[in-house]
């Protein structure tokens, strides 16, 4: 007879869900995505296309909208729910021409005074063959650039995933807010396993060692605030988790409102400029 | 038992790489004095091979004239970070050991052909040239000492991305140095990017992409995501010559390539159409 083996109880209430725990609450399908957001959060938003030079990438989707009677640009990762929505959107992962896209309708925003608001959730930038040979290395870095010097308010929520440049491109703001089930990293649990344990399989391990989670960025000083989610997470009740990301998102406008634009971009680079804490 | 059928003996692969140099991109091999008197470079293919930051540095600006800046900014280990073969900070500190540099860029004022300049130069060995925290704060400072003092800012690359070890911390390095490179550009100043072999992942995607002219060597690799990332997410083969210098040039995000010979001569001339 096959003898059971039981495994030693962990401790009866874990306090926080691990690191690993939260990157699949971070990619879970139900997870409110860019659509959620928009629709829950503002009011009549409208979608502009293109970024004038080669097509109009559907993985960063981005348009003006109303939000408390101040209008906005809304940048953001497009993910979908369903397998057909989700080829349609690449899964979230932009290609150069979605980043070029952002910085076209970011320089409308600062030209007529809107601030700009993002919603970063994808897996990372698009590795794909158009997507090198249209410069994709140099829409991410010229994004870096030109957002930080971008005179008019600029407010990040990661909702999801932060995958690395392809989240840095369109998060360099003023406010970095996360919700509390996101995951923000350089590289994927699995690619840093696979490379360092040589073993995708230890992907836990590197999630925990990358310090991932909302409260470890915090720490660090990569984010400035926590949005909390409802209980068990954002996808048990997407209308309450979009409205504690709504009321994150006035509170910081309301912040930033007073403040002239180039105080806000010397700020920015203040900001930028202590990651790494070697002041 | 005849020696055909002898099955369990690895055959003895003699230790080519001790007694050869092999090009890495024709895999032509060479007697190690003669890859070192061609500087690094291919016979055969014109393969451009790497330096090493100091290497660099001799060939770059006027003798005598390099004095290196902020040596003293180094790794830091803000995330005790550990995998499955040790701590980051016992490899890192290796690294120092072996290279003798204190991070993966050098970064130093001097004259190219006689005109001032601040010089930055990554050097592959040291992590494989990965940008951490005290990679992105050395080129920050060199920015505004840049400005400070109205030099030009050069530097050369070489790196196979963000340094996963410094977690998100190196990630925000792209964004630091890239908003540092912008306020050169505003202040009037020229930031002449030169990529070398390899740039790739969160260098190339961040300052190194950020010239106002980039340029880079023959045949060296240049790109944001690896080849077999690609390779697997759109399941078909890619062309040999992707991610190349000549096909970045093709694809009009390389303003030149040129020749390690003819190198310091042309960012002198750059510098000098500029007025520096």
């Amino acid at each position: 007879m096959a003898k059971v083996v039981r495994k030693k109880a962990g401790p009866a209430k874990r306090k926080a869900p691990c690191a690993m725990e939260r990157v699949k609450l971070a990619r879970d399908a139900k997870r409110p995505h860019l659509r959620d957001f928009i629709a829950n959060i503002f009011d009549d938003f409208e979608e502009l296309h293109g970024d004038r030079l080669v097509n109009d990438d559907r993985g960063l989707v981005g348009g003006f909208a109303t939000l408390d009677g101040t209008p906005v640009l809304v940048l953001g990762h497009n993910k979908g729910e369903t397998v057909e929505e989700n080829m349609a959107a690449n899964f979230g992962m932009a290609n150069p021409d979605g980043y070029r896209k952002a910085m076209r309708l970011a320089k409308l925003a600062e030209r007529f005074g809107n601030p700009v608001v993002t919603f970063v959730d994808t897996p990372g930038a698009y590795p794909g063959r158009e997507a090198e040979e249209r410069g994709q290395a140099e829409a991410i870095a010229k994004s870096l650039e030109f957002f930080s010097t971008l005179k008019t308010p600029v407010i990040v929520v990661v909702t999801g995933e932060g995958g690395s440049g392809g989240a840095l491109a369109i998060a360099v703001g003023d406010k970095v807010l996360m919700l509390e089930n996101a995951v923000y990293s350089v590289i994927s649990p699995e690619g840093c396993a696979g490379i360092l344990w040589r073993d995708g399989s230890k992907a836990p391990e590197a999630a925990e060692a990358l310090k991932i989670t909302a409260p470890d960025l915090l720490k660090l000083g990569a984010i400035d605030e926590i949005v909390p989610e409802p209980p068990g997470g954002a996808q048990n009740d997407r209308a309450a988790a979009c409205a504690l990301v709504r009321a994150a998102i006035v509170k910081a406008l309301a912040e930033l409102a007073p403040i002239a634009a180039d105080e806000l971009v010397a700020r920015r680079y203040a900001r930028l400029r202590a990651m790494g804490n070697f002041y | 038992m005849g020696w055909f059928e002898r099955k369990d003996e690895k055959p003895k692969i003699p230790p080519a790489k001790a007694l050869w140099a092999i090009c890495p991109k024709c895999y032509s091999h060479m007697e190690k004095s003669v890859w070192k008197a061609n500087n690094a470079i291919c016979p055969k293919c014109n393969y451009h091979g790497r330096l090493t930051a100091r290497e660099r540095i001799a060939q770059t600006a006027d003798a005598g004239t390099f004095a290196e800046v902020f040596r003293e900014v180094s790794y830091s280990d803000h995330l005790a970070f550990h995998d499955a073969t040790g701590d980051y900070k016992t490899k890192v500190e290796a690294t120092i050991a072996k290279t003798g540099e204190s991070e993966s860029i050098v970064m130093g004022t001097c004259k190219i052909g006689g005109h001032a300049a601040m010089l930055g130069v990554m050097d592959f060995a040291f992590m494989g040239g990965s940008l951490g925290t005290g990679t992105g704060e050395k080129i920050a400072r060199a920015c505004e000492q840049a400005i400070a003092e109205r030099r030009p800012l050069v530097i050369f690359s070489a790196s196979g991305g963000a340094r996963m070890h410094e977690g998100i911390l190196s990630l925000m390095q792209m964004a630091k140095t890239s908003a540092a490179i912008a306020r050169v550009k505003e202040a009037g100043l020229p930031f002449i990017s030169v990529l070398t072999d390899p740039t790739t992942g969160g260098v190339s995607a961040s300052y190194a992409m950020l010239g106002d002219i980039n340029i880079t060597e023959p045949r060296a690799l240049i790109g944001f995501a690896g080849r077999r990332v690609i390779e697997n997410t759109i399941h078909q083969k890619l062309p040999a010559d992707f991610q190349s210098a000549e096909y970045l040039e093709k694809h009009g995000f390389i303003d030149r390539i040129v020749e390690r010979k003819d190198m310091k001569a042309f960012i002198a001339k750059m510098l000098a159409f500029w007025h520096f």
